[in-house]
C-alpha cells in the first residue's frame, strides 16, 4: 500500500489546509510512533540533565580545591565544550569514534554529547556561584577547623547553589531541546519520527503532532523551572 | 603580667609580605594563659594580618607561630585540628546566612567533631546562653541585629572550647549603640579566664579590660605594656601621635 495520501482534487483552501496539517487519519497512523519518540526524548533529557549537573557540580567542586594542573584541565574542558556546537560533537562521537574502536549507539552518542555540553556550562555556573560567596564565609568555616572540602560542602555550596538556580534552570531548558539534534544520527526522538512520518505520508500532520508532543512535554517542565526559581529565591 | 606560665600563643620573628609590601617585619609576641592582649595601631600597621597569621588564615612567610606548645606552621601539622582550639571572631561576623544561630554555633561540632545532634545542640545552646542569646537559637542571621550577630559569632568560636580567641575588630562594623552588648560579652569572657587577643579601636575597653596593650606601626611592635602605662605615659613619639590622632575616644 502506498502510504502517501493524495489531496482529493475538489477541496476548498480551508479543507486543503486541514487535510494537510490536521489530518485525523494520518495522526491516527503515526501518533504511537511519535509517543514512543516522546518517551525516548524524555528519557534522554532526564539522563542528560542528571549526568550534566552531577559532572558539572563535581568539576566545580574540584576546581574549588585550587589544584593548578587540575584547574587548567577543567577550564580547557569547560571552554571547549561551551564553544563546540552540540551537533558537531554528536556527529564526531557517532561517525568518527568507530574508527578508534569506540562505536556507540545513536542514543549514547547524543546522551554523551549533550551531557558534556551541559556539564561544561553547569561547571561554569556553579563556579561563578562559588566565587560569589563572600570570602569571609570560607574564613569563618576554616577557622572552626573545617577542611576546604567541608567548608565548601556545608557552608559555601548551599549558598552558591541558590544563586545558581536561575541561570542553571535556563541552561537546563536549553539543553533539553538537544535531543532533536539526535535526528542526524537517526535517533528515534520526536523530531526524527515525526519528520520521517511526514515525508513518508506526504502530509504535514505528523509534524503538528510532534509539535504538540513537545508542548505536552515542555510546558510542565517550564512551569517546574519557574516554580524552582521562586522556591529558591534568595531572601536577604 | 603572668610571665610565670608557659605562653599559650607565641610568635617568633614572624614575617609576612603581600607582594612587594612587607606587612609584618619580624614580630615577637607571646600571650600568657588568661591574658587579654589588646593590639592597637594605625590602619595598615599589620594588626589584622598579625592576628590572621595566628591561625594561618594568612600563611606567614617566615618565623613561627606556636599555640599551646605546637608550632602550627610546621610542615605536616594538622591545621584543621589545631584551628578548633583557636577561636576567631570577625569584623563582618561571617555568620552562615542559610543556618539558624544554633546551626551556626553547632556546625563544626557536628561536622568536624562528629558530635551527635542532641549533644551538639546542648553545647550550642550553652554557648548561646553565655553570650545572652538563649532565645535567639532559632533565628536566622538576617533576623538579628549586628550586635546579636556578632555575639552569635563569639558563641560559634566558644562552642569549640578554644584555648584562645582572636578578635579581629569585633565592633568596627556595629552601630554605636550595639557596641556595648558585644563588649560586655567580651568582658565576661575575660573574667571567666579566657585567653584573648583583640585587635580593636575601643580604647575605653582596652583601658578597662586589657592586661596588656600592644602598639603596632609599620609592621612592627613599637611599644607594649599595661594599659595605664601605654595610654598614660607613652614613650614613643609614634604612639603619642597615634593616641593624639584618636582624640578622646
Amino acid at each position: 500500500m502506498n502510504p502517501v495520501v493524495n489531496v482529493p482534487p475538489a477541496m476548498s483552501t480551508l479543507e486543503r489546509f486541514l487535510f494537510s496539517f490536521f489530518n485525523p487519519e494520518i495522526a491516527g497512523r503515526y501518533w504511537k510512533a511519535i509517543a514512543e519518540g516522546m518517551l525516548l526524548t524524555t528519557w534522554l533529557g532526564i539522563t542528560v540533565i542528571i549526568t550534566g549537573l552531577v559532572v558539572g557540580l563535581t568539576l566545580a567542586m574540584a576546581r574549588a580545591q585550587h589544584v593548578k594542573p587540575l584547574n587548567f584541565c577543567i577550564i580547557v574542558f569547560a571552554d571547549a565544550f561551551r564553544a563546540l556546537p552540540p551537533l558537531v560533537i554528536i556527529i564526531i562521537l557517532f561517525f568518527a569514534f568507530p574508527y578508534i574502536q569506540m562505536s556507540m549507539s545513536a542514543f549514547t552518542a547524543t546522551w554523551l554529547a549533550l551531557s558534556l555540553v551541559l556539564a561544561a556550562f553547569a561547571e561554569e555556573i556553579f563556579w561563578a556561584g562559588i566565587l560569589a560567596v563572600p570570602k569571609g564565609q570560607w574564613e569563618a568555616a576554616r577557622s572552626t577547623g573545617m577542611s576546604r572540602l567541608e567548608a565548601l560542602q556545608y557552608v559555601v555550596l548551599p549558598q552558591a547553589v541558590r544563586m545558581t538556580v536561575p541561570p542553571l534552570t535556563n541552561r537546563v531548558m536549553a539543553i533539553t531541546k538537544g535531543p532533536a539534534l539526535g535526528s542526524v544520527v537517526a535517533l528515534h526522538e520526536i523530531l526524527n519520527v515525526s519528520s520521517s512520518a511526514s515525508s513518508e505520508s506526504g502530509n504535514a500532520t505528523p509534524l503538528v503532532v510532534g509539535a504538540l508532543a513537545y508542548l505536552i512535554l515542555f510546558i510542565p517542565f517550564v512551569w517546574f523551572g519557574r516554580w524552582i526559581e521562586t522556591r529558591f529565591a534568595w531572601k536577604r | 603580667m603572668k610571665q610565670d606560665l608557659p605562653a599559650i600563643l607565641e610568635l617568633k620573628a614572624l614575617v609576612k609580605s603581600f607582594g612587594a609590601l612587607q606587612v609584618l617585619k619580624g614580630i615577637d609576641f607571646s600571650v600568657q594563659p588568661g591574658e587579654l592582649a589588646f593590639i592597637i595601631g594605625p590602619s595598615g600597621s599589620g594588626k589584622s594580618t598579625l592576628l590572621r597569621c595566628c591561625n594561618r588564615l594568612e600563611e606567614p612567610d617566615g618565623g613561627s607561630v606556636t599555640v599551646d606548645g605546637v608550632d602550627i606552621t610546621a610542615p605536616g601539622v594538622d591545621i584543621n585540628r589545631l584551628r578548633q582550639k583557636i577561636g576567631m571572631v570577625f569584623q563582618s561576623f561571617n555568620l552562615y546566612p542559610h543556618m539558624t544561630a544554633l546551626g551556626n554555633v553547632t556546625l563544626a561540632l557536628r561536622k568536624v567533631q562528629g558530635m551527635d545532634k542532641a549533644t551538639a545542640d546542648a553545647k550550642g545552646r550553652a554557648a548561646l546562653a553565655r553570650v545572652g542569646l538563649t532565645d535567639k537559637a532559632d533565628a536566622y542571621p538576617n533576623q538579628l541585629s549586628g550586635g546579636q550577630q556578632q555575639r552569635v559569632g563569639i558563641a560559634r568560636s566558644l562552642a569549640l572550647e578554644p584555648l584562645i580567641v582572636l578578635f579581629d575588630e569585633p565592633t568596627s562594623a556595629l552601630d554605636p549603640e550595639l557596641v556595648g552588648g558585644v563588649l560586655k560579652v567580651m568582658r565576661e569572657l575575660r573574667e571567666s579566664g579566657m585567653t584573648m587577643v583583640v585587635v580593636s579601636h575601643e580604647m575605653a575597653f582596652a583601658r578597662a579590660a586589657a592586661d596588656r596593650v600592644v602598639f603596632m606601626d609599620e609592621g612592627q611592635i613599637v611599644e607594649q605594656g599595661p594599659p595605664e602605662e601605654v595610654f598614660g605615659n607613652p614613650k614613643h613619639a609614634r604612639l603619642r601621635e597615634f593616641l593624639a590622632s584618636l582624640g578622646d575616644r
